[in-house]
């Protein structure tokens, strides 16, 4: 196994150089193509232009009678182009939804396909034993001049995109005002349409008809989750890509037996699992602490709010609380509460006495804040929206914990420091 | 949709099972199917709530992904699994006469597929039947059902469990692609054919009868294979229902209804 990395990084077959080099070209240029379409939400046009492209394929060797590359190239381009437009067709005039149209071209071009298929290959023409590559990829295979026809088309693909860029990100991410500010919508949808069919008719015979969606969707699905910033995605996305072709070129070489195109999209969905799960920010795990995070201080805060409120009402600031007093007037599980409790004494706003606990100084403060951002909300919600008095309490019960001190200045002296709230409660100011 | 991407996601659990139980048994297969079919309607629901993904491109990952780890077990066991791509990509009906089961006696009772699919045929019958109302209340207003205690999830894991039971069934005839033909196209038809759920399935049903017949005649007047000509006739008795229904509406106003079916 050493020696076939060796061999394999020294690169000394040229065999080898075509097969990573073309892997990696089309890894990274069906990534840029396919970001566009996942974008717009049609993340699985890629998939039924792939399965539709076989019919084309038979058609142009049936009339060709030979396998010019060109030709079938061409076939496989106008079947493929024909897709898109039913797909859209049949969900623009009928009252299917776009998917059960994608799944219906897709399955029905395919079984035409595999009909001619099977009708070439029993008329016996002894050209007809590479079409298969069109279906199952053949990476591994792959000779000097396929790699000088991908380099080709991935060029062609990444400067379109380059020179487009603007309007495809416009009909990306908001169609309709693109069209508003002049952007020829049709024409653009046109041109990406035409890349993404040009990618599949390349990238198919890398690793095949059912794993070619893989290459359009799953790098941007990955890279999305490492920024917000569309070049910089876009940029990822093509890393993720060509690294995948790379290593899948890599595994099926020191692997006897092993598929090429397969794990070309393993490595890819492995990259986009790991990205999903943990990538920072927007990885479940950390979406998961940060929601932690907010309800943990949520609990909190509404914990100390109810300390003050029973204080308030009977005058009893600075006595110890027991925990079914505050269950009360916050309904939490004694658990619950008992852990809130700890990590409030943790942070200075509670103290422990033998009967209990109370607010700290410190805690009190904070608390006093709550109340009077709740109440000030109240009071702006009836004063400036005229919403009823019973109505505003929930609203306030969820912004009292955003309400940042800049926008506390702003409602006091909008509504001029006021005494008491909707429901005449006193509104406790920090003096 | 997500049909599509079951037929593909089960791969690795017909490779498992048949590794596992070291034949090609069918109910060994069934469950292995049916498990990974599971696990992908699970993985796609995830994907979609938990990991922010949208659902198109959730579905897109999860069956490429599956699919792969399907082909690589397959490759990384070829002396062991008498199982390949192409057969199980499309598949061919034509052998399955062939492969018949012959009681202990020695009498020839027939071809093996058939019993599958029969027992398959009358198991979603049932399933269909038992659970009609279910199933109704949950395709069309999931929150509906669950106002009324009916667990939405469980119906959507149960129809999955189904289709990947169906998708399996068929494999070794239509292969995995065009299964989809066959789960996709006649309910399309029947839908833009009428409004009612019963008069749908009732029409989706003899759609696909009349799509298996018509194809098998194509596929001999050509010689060519018989599951894709059956796709084929499918797609063609839905490109007649399409204009039909265009040239009934054409003039009036558009009138969609929202609720639509998902394959």
């Amino acid at each position: 196994m050493w020696e076939n990395a060796i061999d394999f990084f020294s690169f000394t077959d040229a065999n080898v150089i075509y097969v990573v080099l073309g892997t990696i070209i089309l890894g990274a240029s069906a990534a840029v193509v396919g970001s566009f379409t996942f974008l717009r939400k049609r993340a699985l046009i890629g998939d039924a232009i792939a399965h539709s492209i076989l019919p084309g394929i038979c058609i142009a060797f049936i009339l060709g009678g030979t396998k010019n590359y060109a030709f079938l190239i061409i076939g496989a381009f106008i079947s493929g182009w024909i897709s898109i437009l039913l797909v859209d067709y049949i969900t623009k005039k009928s009252k299917l939804k776009e998917d059960t149209a994608i799944g219906l071209i897709l399955s029905v071009f395919f079984g035409v396909g595999i009909l001619l298929m099977t009708y070439i290959q029993q008329s016996g023409n002894a050209e007809q034993t590479g079409l298969n590559y069109f279906l199952f990829g053949k990476a591994a295979s792959m000779v000097g001049q396929d790699v000088i026809v991908f380099s080709v088309i991935s060029v062609i693909l990444i400067i379109t995109v380059f020179l487009f860029y603007k309007e495809l990100q416009l009909i990306s991410f908001d169609e309709a005002f693109a069209q508003s500010i002049g952007i020829r919508v049709k024409l653009i949808s046109f041109i990406l349409s035409s890349l993404t069919v040009l990618a599949v008719v390349t990238g198919i015979q890398a690793v095949g008809v059912v794993l070619m969606a893989a290459l359009l969707i799953t790098p941007f699905a990955a890279a999305r989750y490492w920024s917000g910033y569309l070049p910089r995605i876009l940029i990822l996305a093509a890393i993720i890509g060509g690294f995948s072709g790379f290593s899948g070129t890599y595994i099926s070489y020191i692997a006897p037996n092993m598929p090429t195109g397969p794990w070309v999209v393993m490595v890819l969905s492995v990259i986009a699992l790991i990205s999903i799960v943990f990538a920072p920010k927007k990885g479940i795990v950390s979406r998961w602490f940060k929601q932690r995070k907010y309800r943990r201080l949520i609990q909190d805060e509404n914990i100390l709010k109810a300390f003050f409120q029973i204080a308030e009402s009977n005058e009893s600031f600075g006595e110890p609380k027991s925990v079914a007093m505050i269950r009360k007037k916050r309904y939490y599980s004694d658990r619950l509460i008992n852990r809130i409790f700890k990590r409030l004494k943790r942070q200075g706003f509670l103290k422990q006495s033998a009967s209990g606990y109370y607010l700290s100084k410190f805690g009190q403060r904070k608390a006093a804040r709550l109340v009077k951002l709740h109440r000030l909300w109240e009071l702006y919600l009836t004063e400036y929206l005229r919403i009823a008095p019973d109505h505003v309490h929930e609203d306030a019960d969820t912004i009292e914990h955003l309400i940042t001190p800049e926008l506390e200045k702003k409602l006091e002296e909008k509504l001029n420091y006021p005494k008491a709230d909707p429901h005449n409660s006193q509104i406790p100011y920090d003096n | 949709m997500v049909g599509d991407a079951i037929s593909h996601a089960v791969l690795p659990g017909i490779v498992i099972a048949f590794l596992w139980s070291g034949s090609r048994d069918s109910v060994t297969m069934l469950l292995g199917a049916g498990a990974l079919g599971i696990i992908s309607t699970f993985l796609i629901e995830f994907l979609t709530n938990k990991g922010n993904l949208q659902s198109d491109a959730s579905i897109g990952v999860t069956f490429t992904w599956l699919f792969a780890l399907g082909v690589i077990l397959i490759s990384a066991f070829t002396g062991q699994v008498d199982l390949d791509q192409e057969c199980v990509l499309y598949g061919e009906i034509a052998y399955v006469p062939l492969d018949t089961i012959v009681l202990n006696s020695g009498v020839d009772i027939g071809p093996q597929a058939i019993y599958l699919l029969g027992a398959v045929l009358l198991m979603v019958i049932a399933f269909v039947w038992l659970g009609f109302n279910q199933l109704r209340i949950t395709s069309f207003d999931p929150q509906y059902a669950i106002s009324l205690g009916i667990s939405a999830t469980l119906w959507n894991y149960l129809l999955m469990a189904f289709v990947s039971f169906t998708t399996v069934a068929s494999f070794e005839s239509v292969g995995a692609i065009l299964v989809v033909a066959f789960l996709i196209a006649p309910a399309a038809t029947a839908y833009l054919l009428t409004k009612r759920l019963k008069t749908m399935i009732f029409i989706a049903s003899i759609t696909g009868i009349l799509s298996a017949i018509g194809g098998h005649f194509l596929a001999i007047s050509i010689n060519g294979s018989i599951a894709g000509a059956m796709a084929t006739v499918a797609g063609i008795i839905f490109g007649i229902a399409f204009v039909y229904v265009r040239s009934k509406t054409k003039g009036d106003a558009k009138i969609t209804s929202r609720e639509s079916i998902v394959a």
